[in-house]
């Protein structure tokens, strides 16, 4: 009998099979659909603070922009109503019902902007009955005159905040800019983070040449896009006392192997889900299962971090070493020639 | 028992009553009742219970007609059911009003007194309305104060279940029903003292139930009817009897005493005052102040108007009186006087031979019509006119009455000393927070200190960039000033530019406190006011504060809401509390007003508290005036002489001292008067970069005010063209190689709204963050600004015979003969309005249902519709809300009889005339305008032939020859009237099969009494009557229409297809039968930035939820399909839509699973309507 479990977070998982957050994740049928598929934990969507606060902002000025400007109009909408879904109060109560309805750990995502926001909502997450917190630190630098660590000492400062505010174990979603990425990743372990993401995905930005305009989409990843969080996954392994999660370019249950090979306790998956549909889980595990069988693997545990820096045959393959011999191997391709 | 205090005006003053003593409430909202309706709709959707435990039904109905129907009903029914409505709506009450007294059914209408329309609308207050249903059989009450409406909105309901009889229970229209007070409240116990339950119980059991069958609304002929109608009278006898006996249960219980007739005054009063209504309370607080300056002096309020109860009346007098002036706030053309006057003669009259004094001198006088200001200087001049020896009967005070000289003169500088009472007055800009900001003052003050406090807000006539005046009244005592503050102990001016153009410190006492909001700092503050500012404030010794409001809100996050700051820097120097105190309790009002909207807003609001107290200044006055600039003049240009005496007094706020000599006797006012009133509103403006513009005409087709024009000409004309002048060659077929493009900016006219910027598709290729017209602060380019425009309107318009009408880009180049409205910034109406104008205007009459096309349409002082420069143009009047189909059709009856007649004529003249000359007339078709000129110029022909000829016909031919020139009738409003109230006459008219024009501007909601749901209102949207959302499918009017199969039907969105939107206008005008066009309107009721309206009015149509098409009959009859769709499959997910706006995905804030099935209703109704019309499209399709 193959063991899949795996464990993250604290908790133990029943295969490494996690749903990271999509469209599929906003809603209780999908999160089911997931679960019924095969899932072993999944992460909702992103409770954004400044959304929130934006859409606050946004109905209290619509609500009244107009007011008291003409007698017979004194307003344009029913005064004193009742709001619930203002302060986060649908995603909690969402929460509340996911956990109810569901068997699996239930990640929340925090995305916030105020340290008073990380507090409130990471509390409010918390009492909502979430198994534990993934925060997604995402700052995009336009500002020449910011330091690279005084942005680092931001990400620290912040982990640390919500880690004094709330008991759950903490996950954080990384992004692979840092200077080093180790460092923080170290840095990241000591201020209280119990698990690390790699990467965060962040939106592509492109640019609309009908309407002369730049656009964001998601970034629907391929298997292609696994090989950083590979790479930085096998560096990490067992460095610090942490959970890994693989996050980016999983699609395929060879892409699941490789990962835990390089020392992923879990991967997350969304392009696949969304390309696919939430039956590929199956064809994933069987993918797993398969090979494990044939190349007689009995654990997942067993496998983890087999191929990582800490216990590859080849470190260098991870290190500058391996940069030549990439480029012994490189090839132009079609790509290129064209250009 | 502990005395609970409450602030509210007086709408929820009876709603607070009428909501818990009832069962059933049936409704249509009308200024200035429509509050109590949507506050009762508020309690029962919180399911606030009645005295009896259950929550009343609310219901919005399409039209007061329906709602005193359902009324009716509910009473046969055996439910306790009432209304609110006031002015026209009562009237349409009337019928049902017979019926429900006739069957002596026991209700109570709540009416907020309005003027009628006559020769002129008026949403406000006198007693016309009320007077007006007299005859109908209800008693009679009137409150005079927010008090009295909450106590009798009680005792009437009392009398009414006492008595069988039904009560009308009335108030001031906006002095009574929009003052906020300090009243104390009545508790449940008391509503339940009152209300007798064994009364309840025999309404119940006289009841219509197939369990008691009986039979009601019989007819009865003339053996039977007359005694059938004198069988009540023993009824309404009792009336006064039991009134007084539940007023006096109700002084028990609560301690305030009220008779059928209160009299106040000196005891050995000679001079009366008999009236009602809230100018009872001036008239009070002037006979306390005179009597205690020795003056023989009182006054009786009148409660029980009707049934007039004699001996009461009688016995209340004093039996020192010597002369009575009876004054009515209604007017009855023809009449020797006016209603009360009359029973009052009659009672004294009739009880000439038992009466306890004299017979006294009895005078008659109107006061107060349309809310007419009725101030202590008027009292005395009326008790000064009592004590001639030959009083003047029949009088009026407060106007200038020249032409028949009924108006008493008074002294405008008689005031009332008040000495423990605080009046501010308060200026603002509309939606700046002003308004909001002093009626949280006042529930500060009302609720937390032992003050009586008063507010009452003045509003102005344009709903954009308009003036808000706030007055508040505090002090110990209970507050009857029921006029406008006369003189101020703080003047707050909330918009610096306001001094530019009115002296708003003619009204501060002296040594009063002046705030101002203005943007300089407190160096440059002195010396950027104007002249007579700096005087008034040196003179009077003001002590002077300021504050740049705009920065400190900036910086608060508050974005321009000044409210929490300017009310937190009133608190800070005006003294009506410890500042810590006020300031503690300015917080705790924020977070009960923002609770709900989350910590974020309360946050915002605190630190705006915090940083206003930072910031705010006084400033040192000196002691001689250093300031050359004068005030503005509030018109410009070449002014008529009617624009310059009456037009520009009205704008200036002085419409007061307009004398009946120079106002129309017959409402008619002139046309094309917006161009003189250069508002200067908008912050930022449009600026035209030729470099970078395509010439699409976009922008000038949907400025709503018609401020952004292009022309194009010869390029030699603009030898003295201004050198910023901007040209570039002219684009298309129709211009020659020497003609160019301009576009020019009306920017003082412009709201700033920035619809033209977002519908612009051409970007600058450089950055594209700029289009060919973008937004610019308007002062720095002003004067240049001005120049450009003056220099641009001395250019010729393009030839319209070389223009194709149908192709939107050359509709453009007409000049629009509507321009500069009141309309909101942003307003999606009145670029239709607009566009029909440039097409059709010069032949256009048109019939415009009451609405907001109404006033901005109509709305004194000045007029948007104008002429051409042949002095054609639209004509347009509004008759009712209800009845305007029915109005413009008989404009076509009557155009059509008048063409036929000259067509009688021309044809018993022909013998006479030139015959190619008589031929040409009659065999022109006038399919299209170049042969509608050509019908002009053979008009003119014919008149001059005409005029060496003098027979009785020939003059008649030459009076109506103008009617053989084709004449266009249009019929416009809201989806209000189309759907709703005017739906049965619209009905009609489409069915009359005549060739009129309706043009619904439908905006999905009642838009201009304040956004209530309309039968047109979108499944999910929110409105008023639909609070959590609208959950019934809006009515397809326009499959409605198509039925008729021989009427023009179109449902357009210019924001979606523009070039569709002007080909319907075209095919609708130019179909000889009824024409419809059903315009999808952006609104600020939608709750969004209404610079988006194209792009939403897009998305609309896209998600499938606005379908477009147009049904052409003519189409049909020429083998081809009659509807075309103008749109494809829905494209995008409703959500796209609709969750860009306030009004559905507020829902989602509410209840977000309501909110998800409203979106799936909405997936549904896009899919099934596309279904619809395409398949209707199949249909026709398998008979060509």
């Amino acid at each position: 009998m193959l063991d899949l479990s795996t464990q993250y977070l604290g908790f133990e998982l029943k295969n490494p099979l996690i749903a990271s957050a999509s469209p599929i994740t906003n809603s209780l049928d999908g999160i089911k659909r997931l679960e019924d598929n095969g899932i072993s934990a999944v992460i909702l969507h992103s409770l954004f603070e400044e959304q929130i606060n934006y859409e606050m902002r946004e109905l209290d000025h619509f609500l009244y922009v107009n007011n008291e400007t003409y007698a017979e109009a004194t307003d344009y909408f029913p005064t004193d109503l009742e709001f619930e879904n203002i302060d986060a109060d649908n995603y909690l109560k969402d929460i509340e019902k996911i956990k109810r309805e569901t068997n699996i750990p239930i990640i929340a995502s925090l995305n916030g902007v105020s340290s008073g926001g990380w507090v409130k909502y990471a509390s409010k997450l918390q009492g909502a009955g979430a198994d534990a917190l993934e925060l997604n630190i995402t700052y995009i630098p336009t500002d020449e005159n910011v330091e690279g660590s005084v942005i680092e000492q931001m990400y620290i400062d912040t982990v640390k905040l919500v880690k004094e505010s709330v008991s759950l174990p903490l996950n954080l979603k990384m992004n692979s800019y840092f200077s080093n990425t180790t460092n923080m990743a170290k840095r990241f372990v000591e201020a209280g983070v119990d698990g690390l993401t790699l990467f965060d995905n962040p939106v592509s930005v492109d640019i609309d040449l009908d309407n002369l305009t730049s656009v964001q989409k998601a970034n629907i990843t391929s298997s292609k896009s696994l090989s950083e969080s590979l790479r930085w996954c096998g560096i990490l392994f067992k460095k610090f006392d942490c959970s890994l999660c693989v996050n980016t370019g999983v699609h395929t249950g060879e892409d699941v192997l490789k990962a835990i090979m390089s020392g992923a306790d879990t991967v997350s998956l969304a392009s696949v889900l969304l390309l696919k549909g939430e039956k590929e889980l199956q064809n994933i595990l069987f993918t797993i299962q398969n090979w494990m069988e044939e190349h007689e693997y009995s654990s997942i545990e067993q496998m983890k971090g087999s191929i990582s820096l800490h216990h590859c045959d080849n470190p260098s393959a991870y290190e500058r070493g391996s940069y030549m011999s990439a480029l012994k191997s490189f090839r132009v391709d079609s790509t290129f020639r064209r250009l | 028992m502990e005395k609970s205090f409450k602030t509210v005006d007086g709408n929820e003053a009876v709603a607070l009553v009428a909501h818990k003593i009832n069962e059933v409430i049936a409704i249509y909202p009308i200024t200035p009742s429509s509050p109590m309706g949507e506050l009762s709709d508020l309690y029962s959707s919180k399911k606030e219970k009645n005295i009896f435990g259950t929550v009343p039904e609310v219901y919005e109905m399409q039209s007061e007609g329906g709602a005193s129907g359902a009324v009716h009903g509910s009473l046969q029914a055996g439910s306790l059911t009432t209304t609110f409505t006031a002015s026209q709506g009562l009237l349409l009450m009337i019928p049902n009003m017979y019926k429900i007294a006739g069957e002596l059914t026991p209700t109570v209408f709540h009416v907020a007194a309005r003027s009628l329309a006559a020769q002129g609308l008026s949403i406000f207050g006198d007693h016309q309305d009320v007077m007006g249903v007299r005859q109908a059989g209800f008693a009679l009450m009137a409150s005079n104060s927010v008090q009295e409406a909450h106590d009798f909105a009680l005792i009437s309901q009392a009398a009414s279940l006492n008595s069988r009889i039904p009560f009308l229970h009335f108030f001031d229209g906006f002095r009574t029903s929009h003052e906020v007070s300090k009243i104390e409240v009545l508790d449940q116990d008391i509503l339940k003292s009152m209300i007798d339950t064994s009364l309840v119980e025999a309404h119940r059991n006289r009841a219509m139930t197939p369990d008691r069958p009986i039979l009601r609304g019989t007819s009865q002929n003339p053996d039977v009817y007359f005694q059938g109608r004198e069988s009540v009278n023993r009824y309404y006898q009792e009336v006064p009897r039991i009134l007084q006996e539940q007023m006096d249960k109700f002084a028990a219980l609560t301690g305030r005493v009220y008779n059928l007739f209160d009299y106040v005054g000196a005891e050995d009063a000679e001079h009366i005052i008999v009236l009602m209504g809230s100018g009872a309370e001036a008239v009070d607080e002037s006979v306390e102040y005179l009597s205690s300056k020795g003056e023989k002096v009182g006054a009786i309020k009148v409660r029980l108007a009707l049934p007039f109860a004699i001996e009461a009346f009688i016995e209340a007098l004093p039996k020192t009186v010597k002369a009575i002036a009876v004054l009515d706030r209604t007017k009855e053309s023809g009449s020797i006087g006016e209603p009360l006057y009359h029973d009052v003669v009659s009672a004294l009259f009739e009880s000439q031979k038992s009466l306890p004094f004299a017979m006294p001198k009895i005078i008659g006088g109107r006061y107060g019509i349309s809310s007419k200001e009725f101030t202590p200087a008027m009292i005395k001049s009326i008790f000064d006119e009592l004590s001639k020896d030959l009083p003047k009967n029949h009088f009026t005070i407060g106007i200038e009455d020249d032409i028949t000289n009924t108006s008493l003169e008074y002294d405008k500088n008689f005031i009332l000393q008040k000495d423990e009472q605080f009046e501010a007055v308060f200026y603002g800009l509309g939606s700046d927070g002003t308004v909001g900001a002093n009626k949280n003052s006042i529930k500060i003050i009302g609720t937390e200190t032992d003050n009586y406090a008063q507010g009452y807000f003045v509003y102005d006539s344009k709903k954009s960039g308009s003036m808000t005046t706030s007055h508040l009244r505090f002090g110990p005592k209970p507050i009857k000033a029921t006029y406008l503050i006369q003189k101020a102990d703080f003047v707050a001016v909330h918009q610096a530019v306001f001094l530019e153009k009115l002296d708003l410190l003619e009204i501060a006492k002296d040594e009063a406190v002046f705030l101002l909001n203005t943007p300089y700092s407190k160096d440059e503050v002195w010396d950027r006011l104007p002249r007579v500012t700096q005087e008034r404030i040196i003179e009077k010794r003001l002590k002077f504060y300021a504050i740049d409001a705009y920065s400190v809100a900036k910086k608060s996050n508050m974005g321009a809401r000044i409210n929490t700051v300017m009310q937190t820097c009133f608190f800070a120097i005006s003294g009506i509390l410890p500042k810590d105190e006020a300031i503690e309790k300015i917080k705790s009002t924020i977070k009960k007003t923002y609770g709900k909207k989350g910590d974020a807003i309360v946050q915002m609001n605190f630190n705006a508290v915090d940083n206003s107290l930072d910031n705010l200044y006084e400033i040192d006055v000196p002691s001689t005036v250093t300031s050359t600039q004068e005030l503005i003049p509030v018109l410009k240009g070449d002014l008529s002489e009617f624009a310059d005496k009456v037009i520009k007094k009205i704008t200036e706020y002085k419409g007061d001292e307009v004398k009946v000599s120079q106002m129309p006797d017959d409402g008619t006012w002139p046309t094309g008067t917006t161009q003189y009133e250069k508002r200067n509103i908008a912050h930022e403006v449009p600026l035209w970069d030729s470099e970078t513009c395509i010439q699409c005409n976009k922008c000038v087709s949907v400025c709503p005010h018609s401020v952004i024009r292009s022309k194009v000409c010869d390029i030699t004309l603009l030898e003295n063209a201004p050198k910023s002048f901007t040209y570039k060659k002219a684009k298309g077929k129709i211009f020659g190689e020497n003609d160019v493009f301009n576009i020019s900016v009306a920017l003082e006219d412009c709201t700033g709204c920035a619809l033209c910027v977002e519908v612009c598709p051409a970007k600058n290729k450089s950055q594209t963050n700029l289009k060919a017209i973008n937004m610019t602060p308007q002062l720095p380019i002003k004067e240049e600004g001005i120049e450009l425009w003056d220099y641009f309107l001395t250019l010729p318009n393009v030839n319209r015979d070389i223009l194709d009408h149908s192709n939107m880009k050359e509709s453009q180049f007409l000049e629009p003969l509507f321009e500069f409205s009141g309309a909101c910034p942003g307003c999606g109406e009145t670029p239709y309005v607009k566009l029909t104008s440039q097409l059709f205007g010069d032949r256009m009459i048109i019939a415009n249902a009451t609405g907001c096309s109404s006033i901005y349409g109509g709305n004194l002082p000045t007029t948007p519709w104008k002429k051409d420069q042949n002095g054609r143009g639209p004509t347009w009047s509004n008759s009712l809300f209800e009845d305007n189909a029915e109005f413009g059709l008989g404009f076509r009856l009557a155009i059509d009889s008048h063409k036929d007649r000259a067509q009688t004529l021309l044809e018993n003249l022909s013998g006479s005339l030139d015959t190619t000359l008589v031929d040409e007339l009659k065999n022109n078709e006038q399919l299209n305008e170049t042969q509608i000129n050509k019908q002009r110029e053979l008009v003119v022909k014919l008149k001059e032939t005409l005029s060496a000829k003098g027979s009785d016909e020939v003059k008649e031919l030459i009076e109506l020859a103008d009617y053989l020139v084709k004449k266009s009738v249009w019929i416009m409003g809201g989806d209000g009237w189309a759907y709703d109230i005017g739906y049965g006459g619209l009905d009609h008219v489409l069915a009359s099969g005549k060739n009129v024009n309706i043009l619904v501007l439908d905006t999905q909601v009642y838009s201009n009494t304040g956004g209530q749901q309309s039968k047109a209102t979108m499944t999910g949207a929110v409105a008023k009557f639909a609070a959590g959302g609208k959950a019934a499918m809006p009515k397809d009017l326009a499959s409605m229409a198509i039925n008729y199969e021989n009427v023009y039907v179109a449902k357009v969105s210019l924001g979606a297809n523009d070039k569709a939107t002007t080909k319907a206008f075209i095919e609708a005008e130019s179909y000889n039968g009824p024409s419809i066009i059903i315009a999808y309107s952006h609104c600020v009721a939608h709750g969004y930035d209404l610079r988006y309206g194209m792009e939403q009015q897009k998305k609309a149509v896209d998600s499938g939820l606005w379908p477009i098409f147009r049904f052409d009959p003519r189409l049909r009859e020429d083998g081809k399909n009659p509807l075309i769709l103008d749109y494809k499959k829905p494209s995008i997910d409703v959500k796209d839509f609709m969750y860009n706006e306030t009004r559905f995905k507020m829902v989602e804030k509410m209840d977000k699973d309501e909110a998800e099935e409203f979106l799936q209703t909405a997936r549904h109704t896009a899919s099934n309507l596309y279904k619809r019309y395409t398949n209707l499209q199949n249909q026709f399709k398998n008979e060509e």
